[in-house]
């Protein structure tokens, strides 16, 4: 018989193995994905799988990313201001629009019943299937490219603010009726923040379909300036260097307005999930 | 000695609550002293929260009238702690601005409000850092911090729905403690729901025991050893034959 006794050593806990061998190798751990892909990107560019007319290298890509970026005639950062401030403006305005309304919708029960179909159908259609119908209002004005995405991120800012309001749960409410709170003390002291979790969901999908919708604009809306247009027009003369350029400028655009978002909303909603 | 010389402090009668179509409560009516605690006691479900609530006027009664101090409800004060502190607290806020929360829905300056949570937390010996959020104590401070909003602006009645279920047995015996000195120090009126015995019977000066439903009452057990009461109280002669009582009367009412 074996009496050996056991004892919980580090090394049968294969956690305890990778937190042993390379407690600081956890931390590269997110850019190991970026790693592969960019081994993937180079060999299909230098390997003639793919034509190298329509692929070129990372460094390339990169390279010329910086040169256009700077470049004082039609430099890439232009178009990179151009759509960043419509979408912070179509998001402004869909926030602003959505958010009120959307409590105001969320807190009476008749009303919300009333526009819940048109909200959840108009939610439900993709937005870039709306452009046409506004082009036919506005004409190709520049207002379009912020129109449609304001309009777009209303929607699920509005949604999302209703739904939270409504679905706030009834027990600090019922606290703050019970100290004497009034109608409108429980409004703006407990429903209002109750509901900001959901209401923050909203607000960053909203700002997320603007950008894409933005984007979608400014390709099929003649347009100056924006990383949709140049997305587009480089694609169309076969610049590809500089279109995927304008590519990854814009994944790094929704990446930080994504980041800087979660930053706000910790910041605001700091009771989340605690 | 029942202490029938105490006139009525809350006062139900002919109350009536169902929830679609079974029946809770029917001619309901129960009498309650002022300046005592009274722990409810009763069968799971038999409605020991919903008579709370409906005492504090959380939720509608079917027919009946209930009175605190001869005033209709709405125009009472009512202290109410919840089953749930996490539920209940408003994490948006500084502890403090949660204690304080009665104190500015009534209209109290700042500076006045400041004042009487300080002296609140001075009477009860407690020292936290009120400036943090709820989320950042332990669940008894927490429970301690929902408790002190609940006497903070001078109620009439104090309510609590077990306050004890979600909390550990140290914590426990700390917050029965603050329970204890808050009765001594303002002689409030406190109705408690608790489902331990020990609890029950340790905090009360008369135990409410609650038959199934539809619920009556079965009976009012008095139980009045002098305050304060200490850990060796449960093994006073008397308490261990008021909570053995309790129970004998709990069993029978299972059995039927
Ligand atoms: N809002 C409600 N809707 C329907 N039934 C309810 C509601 N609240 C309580 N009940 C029912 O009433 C009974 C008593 O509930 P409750 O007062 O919570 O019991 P206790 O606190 O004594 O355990 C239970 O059977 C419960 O299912
Ligand atoms: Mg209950």
């Amino acid at each position: 018989m074996n009496q050996k006794k056991r004892q919980p050593s580090p090394s049968q806990n294969p956690l305890a193995i990778a937190s042993k061998w390379v407690p600081w190798a956890d931390k590269l751990l997110p850019l190991l994905g970026v790693v592969i892909l960019l081994s993937f990107w180079e060999i299909a560019a230098t390997s003639n799988w793919v034509n190298p007319v329509l692929l070129p290298t990372p460094v390339a890509t990169i390279a010329e990313l910086v040169i256009v970026t700077f470049r004082p005639e039609n430099g890439l950062f232009l178009d990179f201001f151009t759509t960043l401030w419509r979408t912070l403006l179509s998001f402004a305005i869909g926030a602003i629009l959505g958010v009120p309304l959307g409590i105001i919708l969320g807190s009476n029960e008749r009303v919300y019943r009333s526009f819940e179909f048109l909200i959840d159908f108009f939610r439900s259609t993709p937005a870039s299937a709306l452009i046409p119908m506004f082009l036919l209002f506005l004409g190709t004005s520049d207002w379009n490219k912020v129109v449609i995405p304001a309009f777009a991120g209303f929607l699920v800012i509005i949604f999302n603010s209703a739904y939270g309001v409504m679905n706030a749960r009834q027990s600090r409410i019922l606290a703050a009726r019970v100290m004497g709170a009034s109608h409108w003390d429980i409004f703006k002291d407990v429903l209002f923040w109750e509901s900001l979790p959901q209401i923050f969901i909203g607000l960053r999908t909203g700002i997320s379909i603007s950008l894409v919708i933005v984007i979608v604009a400014e390709m099929f809306i003649g347009t100056d300036l924006g990383l949709g247009k140049r997305i587009f027009e480089t694609q169309q003369i076969l610049n590809v260097k500089d279109m995927y350029a304008s590519i990854l400028t814009t994944g790094v655009l929704g990446y930080c307005l994504n980041m800087i978002f979660r930053f706000v909303e910790k910041q605001i909603v700091h009771w989340s999930g605690r | 000695m029942i202490s029938t010389a105490t006139s009525a402090f809350i006062n139900v009668q002919g109350l009536c609550k169902s929830f679609g179509g079974q029946v809770l409560y029917q001619d309901f009516d129960l009498t309650l002293p002022e300046g005592k605690v009274i722990s409810v006691f009763g069968p799971n479900g038999c409605g020991k929260s919903t008579l709370i609530n409906m005492m504090s006027g959380l939720i509608p009664i079917d027919q009946g009238q209930i009175t605190v101090a001869d005033k209709p409800l709405r125009r009472s004060r009512i202290g109410y702690v919840f089953q749930n502190y996490r539920d209940t607290l408003f994490p948006w806020m500084s502890a403090f601005d949660n204690i304080a929360y009665p104190l500015k829905v009534k209209g109290m300056a700042e500076k006045n409000r400041h004042q009487r949570v300080d002296q609140l937390l001075a009477t009860f010996d407690i020292t936290l850092d009120l400036r943090r959020y709820p989320y950042q104590f332990s669940g008894g401070q927490q429970q301690l911090i929902a408790i002190l909003r609940a006497v903070v602006a001078d109620p009439e009645v104090l309510f609590l729905d077990e306050p004890f279920s979600a909390l550990d047995f140290e914590m426990t015996l700390y917050i029965r403690e603050k329970l204890q000195q808050v009765h001594m120090e303002s002689n409030l009126t406190t109705v408690v729901v608790s489902h331990d015995l020990e609890d029950a019977v340790y905090l009360a000066d008369q135990i409410l025991l609650l038959s199934k439903r539809p619920t009556h009452v079965v009976e009012k057990v008095q139980f009045e050893l002098p305050r304060p009461r200490t850990p060796d109280t449960v093994s006073h002669p008397e308490f261990v034959r008021t909570k053995g009582h309790c129970l004998d009367i709990f069993r029978q009412e299972m059995r039927q």
